[in-house]
């Protein structure tokens, strides 16, 4: 079955507190290199039958919609997995 | 006047709200998030809590219940709405409120009894207030703080739309000190602290007269059902 992922990250002039608490704990951990850290969320979402143009449209639109607030949160991707070469997006 | 209180899952202060609303005199109705149905209520009130285990983002799964149907129907048409703290959370989910709740900034839970002032005694639910009124209600929450656009945030100030305005330090980095918004029209109103547990003497926040005897929150209650009074 085809999965399509979405990937949403907060706003990037949003002060993000959970990449802030993160970034934190690897400052005390001496991973000093690291100079930040943002958390955001994927999805995975299974679809029955083939992926087509209207099946991601409908993923986007529900991207923008639902998976997503546009007052708090960019999409930041959405690409389909395990499909047959060629039809990648 | 019979105000009904949705119960979500996962939605806690539903009965305290519940109560809030029949010791401000008003006949609270139960309402269940799965139903179509508003039983003919006058106005509504979004409870606290963590509907849906605040899953996705906090309130978004619940503004997508089926009667949020009919409570965005009623509220374009003008019943007042009150949407305290997760039900502030549906009202900016389901857009009837602009902007948004992130978690708070110093990524802390907060619990406390909050000074507020009244910004705007010309709403549905703050018409028994004075404006610039100080008041001082329970907050607990882990993710209010109030984010708009410079853009929403200016209209908001503009329009006399920011209700209530955290006093003191701010306790979770809103914008502008943002406690509470309202609607244009001033019949919704979304709020992060919780005006239903400061209803009744014994079980309020502190004052200087003695403790646990804050009733701020009864004037909510109250001056929808005035204002239902003076419109009927």
């Amino acid at each position: 079955m085809p999965t399509i992922v979405v990937e949403v990250m907060p706003k990037a002039e949003l002060l993000d507190p959970q990449g802030k608490a993160v970034a934190g704990a690897l400052g005390r951990l001496g991973k000093t290199r690291f100079a930040g850290v943002r958390v955001g969320k994927r999805f995975e979402i299974t679809v029955e039958g083939h992926v087509d143009d209207a099946v991601l449209a409908e993923v986007q639109e529900l991207a923008d919609t639902v998976l997503s607030n546009s007052v708090i949160e960019d999409v930041v991707g959405i690409h389909v997995l395990d499909a047959p070469a060629g039809e990648t997006h | 006047m019979r105000i009904g209180v949705v119960t979500f899952p996962g939605s806690l202060d539903d009965r305290d709200a519940q109560r809030a609303v029949r010791l401000a005199g008003a006949e609270p109705v139960a309402l269940w998030h799965g139903d179509h149905d508003l039983h003919g209520v006058d106005a509504l009130v979004l409870p606290g809590g963590f509907s849906y285990g605040d899953y996705l983002r906090c309130g978004a799964i619940a503004s997508l219940s089926p009667i949020m149907t009919e409570v965005i129907d009623a509220a374009k048409k003008g019943m007042p709405v009150l949407g305290i703290c997760n039900g502030f959370q549906m009202l900016a989910e389901a857009r009837l409120l602009d902007g948004g709740l992130i978690r708070n900034e110093a990524g802390r839970f907060i619990c406390k009894d909050q000074q507020l002032r009244v910004e705007s005694a010309s709403t549905d639910w703050t018409s028994g207030f004075e404006q610039g009124q100080e008041i001082t209600i329970p907050l607990k929450n882990g993710e209010g703080g109030f984010i708009a656009s410079a853009e929403t945030l200016e209209r908001l100030e503009g329009e006399g739309q920011v209700v209530f305005r955290y006093l003191g330090p701010n306790p979770n980095g809103s914008l502008n000190e943002i406690a509470g918004i309202s609607n244009a029209r001033g019949n919704v109103v979304g709020l992060m602290p919780h005006p239903e547990h400061a209803v009744e003497p014994g079980f309020g926040p502190d004052t200087a007269t003695a403790m646990r005897s804050g009733t701020d929150g009864l004037t909510f209650f109250t001056s929808v059902i005035e204002r239902a009074l003076v419109g009927a």
